[in-house]
């Protein structure tokens, strides 16, 4: 009983960095209808960043906080400049570009500072708060900053002009042009806003997996798994989709076997789009001639 | 409320050449692919006036609208208030005053009612007189009060025209576009629908450029009227002069 | 209503904003037109080419050092599984970021077979090929319903499962786990007096050729065009009748086949497999490989094949990570710039020289 706990904790944590990433997915998938599969490796350049600030001098929070700049900066670079000119190219094209983001990211990642691993501080204490045995402060702590960045970005979307623009420009570019919203622009925040998240779910996961290039591969798919299961048009249902796989993960992890953590992350893609590819909250596509 | 109302309400449109028209159009072409649509368009609306474009199905209004606003690939000189506009981006010419009521109503429809009309004002540069602004609306509109936190695609198809005509006005625009406003509705929420236009362009002094299929409400309503068959004007004079004419009634308008 | 095509077209951004970029026109017509058709006739000069490329591939190998031979060997292999992903991707519109996998596949059918069942390792190439048929067509059956990109996503984590599950403790007995497993190099039957190394490029050469050959008439017939219909105007063609599901799952099966036929052949000329050698990247290296060579043509198998067998190799002088890099970064220019493909910059040329005038009269 204790074990599970231990878990479904530790689950939730994890699930909580799925989450973040998800969410970061869905805001690019419902403004483009494309998946970014260079999410996670932007993500672990970020955190590579962060690291060269750590070790320059710079205090945690202050490589935090320009880590988490500079990535929405290269979020709005790489939509202007990368994808905006395949744009309206078929899915295809649009695809091959985006791999070719993620190696370019992880090579350079691996040239800069090679393929050694490295360990990655966290900001949060080693003791176990209260001196608990289910959940590492690092975990309680890493799960807080994603509930408030998740928490963040619900009152943006929510309640500013701003939030309820880039909706719009989602939604419906066209309509949102006639109440001149600069749509072009709504997706390039929209881009930076996913980088700034990204980041921050890689400097919460690096102390526990260690800084190396190849760092997020298998996080993106969970994050995958989660924003399927969740309705990859549904923002809500990915963060709950994330956290799902997350307590999956560990769970089954640990009763059937660390080493096929992946293929459940596999079983779980190819199931939601077998049985139910709109996922749980998402909503039902119908293909127009 | 900064309401224009320098134009004179002329029956006539010839006489109104004497002050600037709010929109001047010469030589409107515009295609789809490789299929010209329209071939060379002169048209305008006066200042705080109502122009109307009529026309059969297929005739190229909705495309006339949709290049004005550069929304389709298109060429020829759109001259908005004395300057031009043609080639700007679409969400440029928005923010200069021009307010498009598309065909399909273009209402975001995942959005609640209350979020469609602030994304309305979303280019205003003036915000504080936004909630204000509500209140007009909602004046003009109290069914949408009524339902202003319903989901905007949960309403009713009178309802959506009215959401969109809003949505519109709330940019506090100089020049309103409406494409077939009444289609789709009952005949009497079209004919409350138009008198709501009346008083918006009496109060506000609002120019509109009006799209319809039912010639007889937009013929009551403008005070200039054009002609459209295939792509060109056949015909175009003061609505009060075309509405009386007989022979133009039957052979264009069909009634 | 007015004749004004429907407003809400494709879901992503419809209209470009006011200062549009020309490529991604290039880029949609290149990579949804042509040279996507199914190859035409064969006329007599391309006969006459084959025929003479045929010639020099078979003197090759006694001109060059067997390291040489070796690294052609492997290009072969590589084009078989290019050409059935191309297959896949280019011709039929199915995205795979996980055709790694059934390369994957392929060498561990051959491989176990040849060391827990003391197969003939020419016997084992027909096998592995209709495992990975299945698997393929297994494969592909779910994933019939889902469009461009959740099929990669799929794939993409397929890509990501298999090395964890090659390395798995259950079945470690017969795959030998992380360690993976040896293969002892073939020689040359009845006694020819050729190297190992030329042995196995004939060998690898002449399933090329068999392949090649059925994948051309494939393409070229009416499944062929199927396929390409499907790419192009999916729910057009099932309402002209094509059994899409069908042909989808076929396409899928075959592509398979030929990924595993070139993981077999690439494990015996290794003579070693092991799950780190089949990592997600080399899916992705696949793709590049189709891109590069050019999507929708056949002769693309082999310039794509040639790149990613040749090009690390020189690149990994400069750094671990260089390889890796330059994918990328011809994957960004070919999509960009060429987006046929050096297949169809050769075809272009060509044609440029077909057309001009043939001198003095």
């Amino acid at each position: 009983m204790n074990a599970l706990l231990h878990q479904v904790l530790s689950g939730l944590a994890s699930g909580g960095i799925y989450a973040s990433v998800a969410l970061a997915l869905v805001m690019i998938y419902q403004a483009t209808h494309l998946v970014n599969f260079a999410q996670g490796e932007l993500a672990m350049f970020a955190t590579y960043l962060a690291w060269t600030l750590i070790q320059a001098g710079v205090p945690y929070w202050g490589a935090f906080a320009i880590t988490v700049a500079c990535a929405f900066v290269a979020g709005v670079a790489i939509e202007r400049i990368v994808v905006r000119p395949v744009e309206n190219a078929p899915i295809l094209a649009v695809v091959i570009v985006f791999i070719a983001l993620l190696v370019i990211f992880n090579s350079l990642a691996g040239w800069i500072w090679t393929y050694t691993i490295k360990p990655f501080p966290s900001p949060f204490p080693s003791q176990p708060l209260f001196g608990n045995s289910y959940v590492s402060s690092h975990e309680l702590g890493s799960m807080a900053i994603t509930l408030a960045v998740l928490l963040l970005l619900f009152v943006f979307f929510r309640y500013t002009p701003l939030g309820l623009a880039m909706r719009a420009a989602a939604q419906n570019p066209e309509s949102s042009r006639l109440v001149g919203i600069r749509v072009g622009w709504m997706l390039a925040l929209g881009w930076g806003l996913a980088a700034s998240i990204g980041a921050i779910a890689g400097m919460m996961v690096a102390p526990t997996v260690f800084l190396e290039p190849n760092m997020m591969g298998g996080i993106l798919l969970y994050a995958f798994a989660g924003a399927l299961l969740g309705g990859i048009d549904s923002p809500g249902g990915a963060v709950l989709g994330g956290f799902i796989v997350g307590v999956l993960e560990n769970v089954v992890g640990a009763y059937v076997g660390t080493e096929l953590k992946l293929t459940v992350a596999l079983v779980i893609i190819v199931g939601v789009l077998v049985v139910r590819p709109s996922g749980l909250f998402g909503r039902v596509h119908v293909t127009r001639v | 409320m900064s309401a224009v109302l320098a134009g004179a309400r002329q029956a006539d449109a010839a006489s109104a050449r004497d002050t600037m028209p709010l929109l001047a159009v010469r030589g409107l072409k515009a295609q789809y692919g490789p299929t010209q649509v329209l071939h060379g368009l002169d048209f305008e609306v006066a200042t705080g006036g109502i122009t109307t474009i009529l026309g059969a199905n297929g005739a190229g209004k909705t495309t006339t609208l949709r290049a004005v606003c550069n929304m389709v690939r298109s060429s020829g000189e759109i001259v908005l208030g004395g300057e031009r506009i043609d080639g700007l981006a679409t969400e440029a010419i928005v923010r200069r005053g021009v307010a498009h009521v598309p065909d399909g109503r273009g209402t975001f429809l995942h959005l609640s009612v209350e979020e469609n009309l602030r994304l309305g004002a979303y280019s205003r540069k003036n915000r504080s007189d936004i909630e204000p602004d509500f209140e007009r609306i909602y004046g003009y509109f109290p069914r949408l009060k009524e339902r202003h936190r319903q989901q905007a695609g949960t309403l009713s198809g009178g309802e959506q025209q009215m959401l969109a005509v809003s949505r519109a006005l709330m940019l506090r625009p100089r020049l309103l576009l409406l494409d077939e406003p009444s289609f789709g509705l009952a005949p009497l929420v079209v004919q409350h629908l138009f008198e709501m236009f009346r008083t918006i362009n009496a109060q506000a002094g609002i120019g509109m450029l009006l799209v319809e299929q039912n010639a007889a409400m937009a013929l009551k309503l403008a005070q200039h009227a054009y002609l459209l068959e295939t792509g060109r004007v056949v015909m175009s004079g003061p609505a009060e002069a075309i509405r009386s004419d007989e022979t133009v009634r039957r052979s264009y308008l069909g009634y | 209503m007015s004749a004004v095509p429907p407003v809400t077209t494709a879901p992503r951004v419809p209209v470009a904003d006011a200062v549009a970029a020309p490529v991604p026109v290039e880029a949609a017509a290149a990579v949804q037109a042509a040279p996507a058709q199914p190859p035409r006739r064969l006329e007599r000069r391309h006969l006459v080419a084959v025929v003479v490329l045929l010639a020099l591939a078979c003197a090759l190998p006694f001109f060059i050092a067997n390291y040489r031979i070796f690294q052609l060997t492997l290009a072969l292999a590589y084009a078989i599984a290019l050409l059935g992903l191309n297959m896949l991707t280019g011709y039929n519109g199915q995205i795979s970021l996980g055709h790694g996998a059934f390369f994957a596949i392929g060498a561990y059918t051959a491989a176990i077979l040849m060391d827990k069942a003391d197969w003939p390792y020419w016997a084992t190439i027909p096998v592995a090929g209709v495992v990975c048929l299945a698997a393929g067509f297994l494969f592909g059956l779910p994933a019939l319903r889902l469009e461009g990109l959740y099929l990669a996503v799929a794939t993409l984590a397929l890509a990501y499962a298999m090395p964890q599950i090659l390395k798995h403790k259950a079945i470690e007995h017969w795959t030998g786990g992380v360690q993976g497993i040896v293969i002892v190099k073939p020689d040359p039957p009845w006694g020819l007096p050729i190297s190992q190394d030329q042995w196995l490029y004939f060998f690898v050469l002449a399933w090329l050729v068999v392949l090649f050959v059925v994948g051309w008439n494939l393409l070229r017939g009416r499944i062929g065009r199927a396929m390409v219909a499907i790419r192009d105007q999916p729910v057009a063609a099932k309402a002209m009748g094509i059994d899409t599901a069908m042909v989808k799952s076929a396409t899928f099966g075959v592509s398979a086949l030929y990924a595993g036929v070139a993981g077999a052949l690439n494990a015996i000329a290794v003579q070693f497999v092991a799950p780190d050698s089949f990592q997600p990247f080399l899916s992705i290296t696949l793709l590049v490989g189709i891109v590069i060579g050019g999507l929708a043509s056949i002769s693309g198998a082999f310039w794509g094949a040639l790149f990613i067998q040749f090009v690390p190799n020189v690149a990994d002088q400069l750094s671990k990570a260089a390889p890796w890099a330059l994918y990328g970064v011809f994957l960004l220019a070919f999509m960009y710039a060429m987006p046929f493909g050096v297949a169809g910059f050769v075809q272009r040329v060509a044609a440029r020289f077909r057309r001009s005038p043939r001198g003095p009269a």
